[in-house]
């Protein structure tokens, strides 16, 4: 009985050590592009970004731009929270939900 | 994966939007269905989506290449409800992100939502009908369908933009091999660590309504004990 909680959490246990391993590879990668980038390189960039200048570096130019574009990234950080929010908001809802449902009494 | 505004030629935009069409025309009859004749399966589709929501804005960075890349989210969406709810599903955050975010685009949504909501779906669902076929356990099966449809979805942005964009020397190969580089390979953790992830939530899923799952024939009802009988 006493691996019970191993067997119980499996899944959970599997998470974990995935997202460990996900940030130790990042954090190792990290300190590995921080010291052999150029002064001014930006690091990090989003695979998105990056197609689009492969794109333009054909010379290839956009014929039609965004209607609205987030004016600074911080504002754009701010919307991607909003819709992050969005999700987690309905997702703990219908959980919790689910939790209430099944652990309240049935006659009441 | 996203392609953004006025980054395909208007031919390809057009394109995109007519073999996109079907599916979606499809599937908002199938989502019609689903909701009218299945009312008690709303919640689940609600999560679904959510999940769509929650994990397509996360922009993670993917360790092997040093860029980031965010997740699909549409895993959960594919084995509850199939490939074509999906698609509706993925549309509405496509939608959302073009027009608040001006990340992905209104002329590049038929491109987007082939590659995020249809192709990756449909083959991440191929990959689920084998793995129930082969009586594969269904949270291994759940992680394969999910890492399967998150990467499948780039793969298919990298041909969407090869077949647009050629180069001039070596053409639709050499081109693909860029955009190969930048998106799908980029995407690999990110798509094991969605698919661990999911695999996870599928748990608590069974545990809160194996009745529903058992209703959309995900599970059967020896299976969701069996399974239930595992965690307790």
């Amino acid at each position: 009985m006493k691996f019970r909680f191993l067997v119980k959490y499996k899944l959970e246990i599997i998470f974990a050590v995935v997202i460990v391993i996900f940030a130790a590879v990042f954090l190792i990668q990290n300190a590995h592009i921080q010291a052999t980038a150029k002064p001014g390189e930006e690091t990090w960039q989003g695979s998105d970004d990056m197609g689009s200048a492969a794109i333009e570096a054909t010379g290839y130019t956009p014929w039609i731009s965004p209607i609205w574009t987030p004016p600074s990234t911080e504002v754009e950080s701010l919307l991607f929270s909003i819709q992050a929010g969005l999700g987690a908001f309905v997702i703990g809802y219908f959980f919790g939900f689910y939790r209430g449902k099944r652990e309240s009494p049935k006659s009441v | 994966m996203h392609i953004m505004e006025g980054f395909l030629p208007w031919q390809w935009c057009v394109f995109w939007y007519l073999v996109s069409a079907p599916f979606i025309i499809y599937g908002i009859y199938l989502l019609n269905r689903q909701v009218k004749e299945h009312r008690e399966t709303l919640s689940l589709l609600a999560v679904s989506g959510a999940f769509i929501f929650l994990l397509s804005s996360l922009k993670m960075p993917s360790p092997v290449v040093g860029s980031c890349s965010h997740p699909t989210g549409t895993g959960l969406s594919v084995v509850l409800f199939g490939p074509i709810i999906t698609a509706i599903l993925s549309l509405i955050v496509l939608i959302f992100q073009a027009l608040f975010l001006a990340h992905g685009g209104i002329t590049t949504l038929g491109a987007n939502v082939f590659s995020m909501g249809i192709a990756g779906p449909l083959l991440g669902y191929a990959v689920y009908r084998l793995g129930k076929a082969l009586n594969l356990n269904i949270f291994v099966n759940i992680f394969l369908v999910t890492a399967v449809a998150d990467l499948f979805t780039y793969v298919i942005t990298a041909i969407e933009l090869a077949a647009a964009f050629p180069a001039t020397h070596g053409g639709f190969m050499i081109s693909f091999e860029t955009f190969f580089a930048i998106y799908a390979v980029t995407q690999v953790p990110l798509a094991i660590l969605e698919g661990v992830l999911i695999a996870l939530v599928f748990k608590y899923i069974i545990q809160s309504r194996s009745d529903i799952l058992v209703k959309l024939r995900v599970l059967t009802q020896e299976q969701a004990t069996k399974i239930l009988e595992g965690f307790a």
